[in-house]
This record gives C-alpha cells, structure tokens and sequence, in this order.
C-alpha cells in the first residue's frame, strides 16, 4: 500500500523506503550512494565503521544502523562530512600496513577505492607501522593482518551465512583485532575456501591462495570505475529506461 | 709510498648517469699517484630480508619495486623462480612467449634509454666537451633526429611491457606457472604498424655504436680495458637467449669454465664475497676463487659468450663485432656499448617474431603443480645476468630469499675500469678538470650500472670533487649541478 511508504530527502533529493528499511538501504534503492566499509548487502547491519555516517536532522548517524523514517531530512555530501570520512579512511591506512604497489587486492579493494573516490592523497595521520601477523596454516585461505580494517564482515559471514563462526574479535582500543576460534591457526578451524567469510573481506586481510594478480590490471573492480558506480548506474538506467 | 691517511682523496659523489646511488674515491700519494680508486655502492635496500613471510605468489609485483627502470627483470626472474615453487617445469606457449614479449620490450627500452639518454652525450661530444652541451638536451639540439628516436624507441618498448604487464612500470602480467593475459588482435596490430621503423632504427642505432668504437679504436682500446671472464645464460644450442637457457662461463681467451649448468644449482658455480667499504657484494665463480674469479655480465660477454644469434640481422652484427677481435673474446670496456645495440636490433627482431606468432592469442594461460620448497630464477637483464633464489615454507611464506642483481656481478670489473682510467688520466695531475672527472663516470656508465632514479639528469646532478693534500688542506674543489656553499 502507497500509505506503507516512508518518504525523505537526502541532499535535498526525495527518497522512498519502505519499514523496516535502514537509511542506507533505501538510498542503495534510490540510486544514491552512501560510502561504506563495513555494511555488506548479504550483512545484517553492524555500524563498525562509522563512513556511512550521514547528518540526520541535523545530528550525526551511522546511515547503516538508522532506520529510515518520514520526514527526515539526511545530508550525505557535505564538505564536512566528506572530511570526516577521509580522516576515517586515513586513519584507517595508518593503522594497518597497507602498501597497495603490490597487494594483491589492489584495484578490487574497497578501502583503496574508497580513498581514490574521496580524493585522499595521503594521509594526514602519522604512519603507525604496527606490528602484525599472517597466518599461512590453512592450506587454501590466508590472514593478513596488517591489510585488516576490523569490519567484522569476516565474524558475521562465518556466524550468519556459513553457520560456523570461525571469526572473533579479541583486545580492545589498538590491540584489537580479528582472531579465530581455535588454539592458534586457522588451520585448526573448520573454514572452507567456498564458505562466504572467504569471499567477503573487502581488503586483502582475508585471500585465497595462490589466486592473487589472476586479474589483469584494465579488468580489476574499480580499474575504470569508482566504487559506488554501480549503485549510482543502476538508478541512471532505471531513469532512462 | 705514503700511508693511506696522508695521501690525497678525491670523491666523486654522486655518480651522475647512472641509476641510483654512488660515489668514487681516488686516493693519490706524494707523488700524485693514484695508489687506490674504487667505486662505493652507498645505497642499502634490505629487499632480501623484508619479503620474508610474504606469500610466494606475491613476490613477482613486490620485489619487482627494487628498481624503476628494469622493474621487468625482477618481475619475471622473480616469476620464474616461482614458478618453479609452484611446481611448474614448463609454461604454455602463450605464458612464456607472452613473457618473452614483454621482456623483449623492456630490453629495447633499457638499452634504448642508456644508449640515447643516458651515454649519447659523451660518445657524440667527446669526453671533455662543454658539460652546457654535453647533456641529453644538447644531444637533442644537435642531433634532434637521434634523440626523437631515442624517445619514441623507449615508448614502443614502454607500451609493449603496458601490453604484456597491465602498466608500464610495476605491472602484474607474470604470475607463478603462467601470465595473466595474452595479447589481443588489436593490441598485436597496434605493434606491428610500427616495427619496421623500429628495426630500421635499430639498425642506425648499431651503426652509431659500431662506428665509434671502430673509429676510436685506438683510444678505447685500453680505456679503463682488462682481461675477464664472462658468464650469460646461453640457449642449449649454444644461441644467445635473453628469457631462458643455461649458465656458461669463459674466460678472457675464450676457454670454457662451465657451460650449459642448470642455474638451480648456480650456488655451485658461483659464490658472493663480501667487502667492509661497500654495500655490494662481490661474486666469483667457485672453481677459481674470489681473487681471479670474478667475472663481467651484461651485453659484452652475452655477444661473446654466446654461439650465435637466432635473428639474422643481429647475427650479421654479432660476426661483425667478433671479427675485431678474431673470433677471441672482445675484453674492451666501452664495447658494452656497441654489444648493447646489438641486442637493442635482436630485441626488435624478436618481438617481430613474437608479434607474428598466433600463440600470442592463445587462451591457455596458467599451469598448476605440486609445490616445492625452493626455486631459482636467472633472467639475462638488460644489464646482465639475475639471480632469484628463494625458499618457501609449508605456509606458502618465504623464509630465505637470494638476489644477485646485475650490477652486483660486475662491481669487480666496475672498481677495475674505475681504476685504470684514474690511473691512466689522473696520476700527475696537478688540476682537477671536469673533464677529468667525466672520464671516471664513462667508464662506469659504459656498464651501464642500475645503481636510475638519478639518471636523468641531463647534466645537472650535484657533484662535487675535492682535492685535499696530504695535511687536510683543501687544494682544489669541482662542483656541479650545485652551489659550492650546499
């Protein structure tokens, strides 16, 4: 029913969603693009990375945990926001050890094409080089944690889609990072190169062997296209169709 | 003979024209003799100890960032070591003559830059010509034709490695047991439109060098010139092969020391020694012992080691250049020069070749096998032969890694042709001329040393040179590309 649907703006563009929608969702919907990290379309919302972060009336929320409601009036593009969100991605690349001239991820890596489409040259943070480690054990899968972002989408696919739960957050603040249900390697756990948690990791943290550089650079994700053109295109061709 | 600490220094540093850093140290007693003159690699990279833990199949793209000129050699010595861990014994047709092709393109483009760009001015000017003309910029305003080709040479070698590789510089294409593309119709045709004109420059390219070392024979001829031994990959028929073959060492009259050695047990044939004045080790082959058997690599000794040449064209050449020196090895210095166009026309020849192949189309592009612990990878660079050596643990991280680049094999004969001609030009002078100075370095860039970010420098890199005598005081001080006060 027409009456089912929610109506608001962002930047000034009318958006419709429908209950139980989050903000980010129905711009998905509407063909306008929220940048993200952590949201994942096959995810349940989790709010880790704060990039989605819109202002909603005025106040600052995480456009994948809010639900959409009537009337709001949602800024998505602001110099403000836009800032705050290469800080995060800054600090994101200083955190880590994060040398994209020769991981294998590059050109289908989220967090470099989230810092080419947000213009950032080089951070304004100081680099941390953190000590961090790899682990090799499994015979197909392999963890490098200097490439982690700590965007659980790794700890909600193994719970949630692959009904496994291989994937852990332990340590707070710094040390936190994404560790496994077992005595130490991951080859003592029970993941699978087919399961999802393999496929999801938006950075190189998580990578099948012995695949790397298979695609040719001119055939990478974002080689030609920044990310988010595909949710912004899809709402171009609706509109010309 | 005076004790070293009372004899004059003078260093040259940077070395200009060449990649990198390096500097040069002449020591001069009362007499003004030079006693010593050496040639310091300053640089410290560390590659070999910070891959450690990485993953095998990542070390082809990360090690190939040692260098921003030959990025390509590392990339597939690097692959083709890894291919071996991979389990892989042989590529497709279309892998290996993909990679062929695009180290093909990088050998044109490196030999045509160090040719145009880098040692044109001294050989075209003369060694102590004006240093105002003496520069890339003068070699383009007084022979523009030269150096347009030298430019749209190095871009057609350049947008083969772009072809082959993803990018021009730091691409992706080898990966361990195979490549990750082959080359398109459009691409090939994009190449072939161009070839012929490639050729014929190459052509006039190896008349330029061939006349100057013919016609400046006598002055060449012991210009910073000693015997040595040479070692190259060499095909099992003996041809010369840039990609792939065998190790074949001789010495200065020709007489084999090894031949047809499978380089993964080149830690058999050749060790490394290391010396306390310079970051760069210092290899010998085994069987004669760090003292006498120390070699040269690179052009010179692939044209005089190798049987023949599988192209007619360069093969033609390569006769040519043996009949000077009567079929005997060619031991002068500066004939790098004249051996690197010879195979700046074998490259062109080559990649016609390839271009011409339907392999290249070809959509079978990686092989799989079983992993091995180890692998070795030897590549002919465009500066001479590399050694890739590295072991991988059951985790698929690499836990040793072994590279002798190029340049490290032939810094014995670097430091010798540094010392000769400091012997030969500058014991007795009284007066540091630049001209002086340029001799060092010619001696040094005809090898053409990867020490290049600092390369183009048309003229005007920082040098200074400071003669101080035997109490300290400073007696005379040249400087370049600089104010004395920096």
């Amino acid at each position: 029913m027409m009456s089912d649907r929610i109506t608001f703006t962002i930047d000034g563009v009318e958006v419709q969603a429908d209950p139980g929608q989050t903000i980010l969702q129905a711009a998905d919907a509407a063909g306008v693009y929220i940048p993200r990290l952590c949201a994942h379309k096959e995810l349940n919302p989790f709010g880790a990375c704060r990039i989605c972060t819109v202002m909603v009336n005025g106040r600052p929320q995480a456009a994948c945990t809010t639900p959409a409601a009537n009337g709001m009036i949602i800024e998505n593009e602001t110099e403000e926001l836009t800032d705050n969100r290469r800080s995060i991605v800054e600090m994101l690349f200083v955190e880590g050890n994060h040398y994209c001239m020769y991981c294998e991820k590059s050109g289908n890596c989220e967090l470099q094409a989230m810092a080419y489409r947000l213009s950032i040259m080089v951070p304004r943070h100081p680099y941390q080089f953190p000590d961090k480690d790899i682990d090799g054990s499994h015979p197909d899968i392999m963890i490098d944690r200097n490439r982690c972002i700590l965007c659980a989408r790794c700890v909600r696919a193994s719970r949630d889609l692959d009904d496994k739960n291989v994937f852990q957050f332990v340590g707070r603040g710094k040390e936190k990072k994404v560790w496994i249900n077992s005595e130490a390697k991951l080859s003592d756990t029970d993941m699978d190169v087919t399961d999802k948690a393999t496929d999801i990791c938006p950075v190189g943290a998580i990578i099948k062997k012995r695949t790397g550089y298979e695609i040719p650079i001119g055939q990478r994700a974002y080689d030609h296209k920044p990310i988010g053109s595909d949710i912004e295109e899809a709402k171009a061709t609706a509109e010309s169709n | 003979m005076s004790a070293p600490e009372n004899m004059r220094k003078i260093v040259i540093e940077p070395v200009t024209r060449v990649e990198g850093h390096g500097k040069v140290t002449i020591l001069l007693d009362d007499e003004k003799q030079v006693q010593q003159a050496r040639l310091h690699i300053v640089e410290f990279r560390g590659f070999e100890r910070f891959i450690q833990g990485r993953p095998y199949w990542e070390i082809p793209v990360l090690v190939q960032r040692l260098c921003g000129i030959c990025p390509v050699s590392h990339h597939l010595a690097a692959a083709k070591a890894m291919d071996i861990v991979a389990g892989v014994d042989e590529l497709t047709p279309t892998a290996e003559k993909m990679r062929r092709l695009m180290h093909y393109g990088q050998m044109f483009q490196s030999h045509a830059l160090h040719f145009f760009h880098l040692c044109s001015p001294d050989l075209l000017f003369g060694f102590d010509a004006d240093v105002a003309i003496r520069n890339v910029v003068g070699v383009a305003r007084k022979f523009p034709e030269l150096a347009v080709q030298g430019v749209m040479m190095r871009k057609y070698g350049q947008e083969i490695i772009k072809a082959t590789a993803g990018k021009k510089i730091h691409g992706t294409g080898a990966i361990p047991g195979g490549i990750n593309k082959n080359l398109s119709i459009e691409e090939r045709d994009e190449f072939l439109k161009d070839i012929e004109q490639m050729l014929e420059w190459s052509r006039a390219s190896v008349k330029v060098a061939k006349d100057y070392t013919v016609e400046n024979l006598e002055t060449v001829a012991d210009f910073g010139s000693f015997d040595s031994n040479h070692l190259s990959l060499v095909r099992e028929d003996g041809a010369m092969d840039l990609y792939h073959g065998n190790l074949r060492a001789i010495d200065a009259q020709g007489n084999k020391i090894f031949d047809q050695v499978d380089y993964q047990n080149y830690l058999d044939y050749v060790a490394e020694e290391v010396k306390p004045w310079s970051y760069m080790k210092f290899p010998f082959i085994k069987s004669i012992g760090p003292e006498d058997g120390w070699y040269r690599v690179g052009p010179l000794p692939r044209v005089n080691l190798c049987d023949f040449i599988d192209t007619p064209e360069a093969e033609k050449e390569r006769q040519e250049f043996m009949a000077v020196t009567e079929g005997k090895p060619n031991n002068i210095t500066m004939a790098y020069h004249w051996t690197r166009m010879i195979e700046l026309l074998h490259s062109a020849e080559k990649i016609k070749e390839l271009l011409n192949d339907p392999d290249l189309q070809g959509e079978d592009l990686i092989v799989k096998g079983e992993r091995r612990p180890e692998g070795v990878g030897l590549i002919e660079a465009p500066r001479g032969t590399l050694f890739h050596h590295y072991k991988v643990d059951e985790n698929d991280q690499v836990t040793m890694c072994n590279l002798i680049v190029s340049t490290t094999n032939n810094n014995t004969p670097m430091n010798l042709a540094v010392e000769g001609v400091a012997r030969k030009y500058l014991s007795g002078a009284t007066e540091i001329t630049e001209g002086l100075l340029n001799r060092v370095e010619v001696a040094i860039r005809a090898y053409d040393p990867c020490l290049s970010c600092a390369t183009h420098a048309m003229g005007q890199m920082p040098l200074v040179i400071e003669l101080i005598d035997s109490d300290g005081r400073l007696l005379d001080k040249k400087a370049k590309g600089m104010s004395l006060n920096d």
